[in-house]
């Protein structure tokens, strides 16, 4: 899957995504619950302000020096055994793969979850030259099966689809004969990936963050997949976006205690990794021959230019999570891997222009995702940045943006009218719960006056907005 | 060992570097002192016992069956768990923390005398060792450093521990000394770090594993063990 996943104009995508009731059922419960949650674990740690500010310094710092940091890690794998390759492009970075995997004369591949590897499209590469690829993510899995149905998530990727429809998926392609129920169809994924795990010749992983001073790389999930694919192959690549990379241990912990947090809302995942070089000598599992690919692909022009904090992303979906219009629009409408506040911004700089210049519209400039970011990256400042440049490209602002700002002015005039405005009442917290599951209920109201993140806004406001839209016309 | 390839290196870090507006810097440069450490005040000044109580606390948010013990008493413990998850086979390291801890009659002896498999890893035999661990119903083994806050225990790979005894069995049994626990992954993360700068090198894998497998892929619906253990327990030695 590129990281271009839909055709057809962006407002389109929106109107069609608008009428999707169980993808705005499941966002917005999403939404809901993972607030609480996340406000609850980051209470329970405490000083949140310091523990940004220590994750901008290190994202700063290592950016500011990423040759040395980079040039340091690839000197530590090559000292363990491990190859390394630097690939400027996409296809730079599929061919190498290509190679090994002919080279290897593998069959079959197993994947863990790799925002990278969507991105540079790999799985077409290996597929052609006769290789199965099967992701092992559970939610990966789904769509795979689903005949690549596109992720709309960056962290839940099969949050659109309800377990019904994915029941028919199983029955339809892999024989499953039982029910709806999550466990049993989660058990039919563990049985079927088993086999596939202990057959595969080569494991793909992505990288949530290399580690320069040892030369390692650390895994996170909570399924344990990408422990099962880096344990059993002979032979494990692992791809990553160059960026994505601590000077040691120490910022590694720091980092990873914010993602889990700003993420899933856990203290730590079930499962956190760090593998160093291949097996040692001696070991009995893990792999023989461990590469990695350190992808560029459109991030260098990002460096040096006013948009270099975005390279600070841990990709940790918390401005996903708070966006009122992703809440309301879903993943599939932003028609990149990239959704959310944080795909607005990212996919314009690595696809262009051309393809995403609605993007930096669907956004209030609310700066709710500005809030949420573990590393602070001015998420709203930079989509404002976008939009200036694209009217000096265009010579004029697009339709777009005249009418989403003139509709969101009276919402968003300033916070603190946004937040304790009319309009925010307890139901407007929620406005698609399925049912009583949050579970802070309608009053979480330490959290509410103590975080100076702000609540999603009203259905009645978006559509609003939408349909403002849609009588000014549009320029797509 | 033999030193592996480095591909396109060169051209890579320079044009990193002539998009920064500078000359490449490849090496001198150094971690600035960060202005703020808040991961240190967490959990700062707990005693043992304290940390105990965190860590028992936590096991109840990770799915994850919390018991204690004296030394004299693990092996009945032990034996017990095991039998709540349903008997054997069970897999565990070539581990002298076995010996150590009293557990060499039930693991050779008891557990054997009752048709309960017990296949203790074997570097020298290969394959069957993974084979061994995808038939094993109980995986056992025991923590290296163990993190109170989120109920998180520490396994360093070593030839005779293999990943695989930590992965493929259908539930996992960690053995907890009471003096491995620490407040989180900081003070891990700080020994590892202290470990590299004295020139050690770091063990192919490290596991930071919490508590059984899970994934909420599905609705958001919670699944406790997807492709990793199903159940997960630490039997905390409180005399260890």
């Amino acid at each position: 899957m590129p990281m271009k996943i839909e055709n057809g104009p962006f407002w389109k995508r929106v109107e069609e995504n608008l009428h999707n009731d169980f993808m705005r059922g499941a966002v917005a419960g999403m939404q809901d619950r993972g607030y609480v949650r996340r406000l609850g674990v980051i209470e329970e740690l405490g000083h949140w302000e310091e523990w940004r500010s220590l994750a901008e310094q290190i994202r700063k710092h290592t950016l500011e020096n990423l040759d040395f940091y980079l040039m340091q890690l690839s000197e530590n794998v090559a000292k363990r055994g491990g190859h390394v390759f630097f690939a400027q492009t996409a296809e730079e970075a599929n061919d190498y793969i290509r190679r090994v995997a002919l080279e290897k004369q593998a069959k079959k591949i197993v994947k863990s979850k790799s925002m990278v590897t969507e991105e540079i499209n790999l799985n077409p590469v290996l597929e052609a030259i006769g290789c199965q690829v099967v992701e092992t993510d559970l939610g990966e899995y789904i769509l795979q099966i689903d005949d690549h149905d596109p992720p709309s998530h960056i962290v839940g990727p099969a949050l659109h689809k309800n377990k019904e429809q994915i029941r028919d998926v199983f029955q339809r392609k892999l024989g499953y004969t039982k029910s709806s129920d999550p466990v049993e169809l989660a058990r039919h994924a563990r049985e079927m990936l088993r086999r596939d795990y202990l057959t595969a010749d080569i494991g793909i992983t992505g990288c949530n963050f290399a580690i320069a001073e040892s030369g390692s790389i650390t895994l996170v999930t909570n399924e344990g997949n990408a422990d099962l694919v880096t344990a059993l192959p002979k032979t494990q690549i692992t791809v990553m976006g160059m960026e994505r990379i601590v000077p040691t241990f120490e910022e590694m912990e720091v980092l990873v205690s914010m993602l889990t947090r700003s993420a899933v809302g856990q203290k730590l995942t079930s499962y956190i990794t760090v593998l160093t070089g291949p097996r040692d000598e001696g070991d009995v599992d893990g792999p023989e021959e461990f590469h990695l690919v350190i992808v560029d692909n459109g991030r260098s022009s990002i460096l040096g230019t006013e948009f270099q904090p975005v390279l600070q992303c841990i990709r940790c979906a918390a401005c996903v999570n708070v966006c009122p219009v992703y809440r309301h629009i879903g993943g599939h409408s932003y028609g990149s891997i990239y959704s959310g506040p944080i795909g607005a911004v990212l996919s314009p700089l690595l696809g262009g222009y051309d393809d995403y210049k609605e993007l930096p519209y669907a956004s209030s400039l609310c700066a709710a995702c500005t809030e949420a970011c573990p590393v602070k990256i001015p998420l709203h400042e930079l989509l404002i940045k976008h939009r200036q440049i694209i009217v000096e490209r265009e010579g004029k602002a697009p339709a777009a943006e005249k009418l989403a700002m003139k509709a969101f002015r009276l919402g968003t005039a300033s916070p603190s009218l946004y937040r304790f405005g009319t309009k925010l009442a307890p139901s407007a917290f929620a406005p698609f719960a399925e049912d009583g599951r949050i579970t802070k209920g309608p009053g979480p109201l330490k959290a509410w006056t103590e975080s100076r993140e702000f609540p999603a806004p009203s259905k009645e406001r978006f559509r609003d907005w939408f349909q403002t839209r849609q009588k000014g016309g549009n320029p797509s | 060992m033999t030193r592996g390839a480095i591909h396109n290196r060169d051209a890579f870090l320079e044009h990193i570097a002539h998009r920064l507006g500078r000359a490449p810097r490849l090496s001198g440069v150094s971690r600035p002192q960060w202005s703020n450490q808040p991961q240190w005040k967490v959990l700062a000044g707990y005693s043992q016992d304290d940390l105990l109580a965190v860590l028992r606390e936590q096991c109840k948010l990770i799915h994850t069956d919390y018991i204690e013990t004296t030394n004299a008493g693990l092996a009945g413990v032990l034996k017990q768990q095991v039998t709540a998850y349903g008997g054997g086979p069970v897999i565990v390291p070539d581990d002298p923390r076995f010996a150590e801890y009293g557990l060499s009659a039930l693991l050779r002896d008891e557990w054997p005398a009752e048709q309960t498999t017990v296949h203790i890893w074997n570097p020298a035999l290969g394959r069957q060792n993974i084979d061994a661990a995808e038939q094993a119903n109980v995986g056992i083994a025991f923590s290296d450093i163990t993190l109170a806050e989120s109920g998180t225990v520490v396994l360093f790979s070593r030839n005779e521990q293999g990943r695989a005894i930590h992965f493929l069995p259908k539930t996992y049994i960690a053995i907890v000394p009471k003096s491995t626990v620490v407040p989180r992954m900081t003070q891990a993360a700080a020994v590892i770090h202290e470990q590299i700068e004295k020139g050690g090198l770091v063990p192919s894998c490290i596991n930071f594993i919490t508590g059984p497998s899970n994934s909420a892929d599905i609705e958001m619906n919670l699944v406790v063990g997807v492709h990793g253990p199903m159940k997960a327990a630490y039997i905390v030695v409180t005399d260890r």
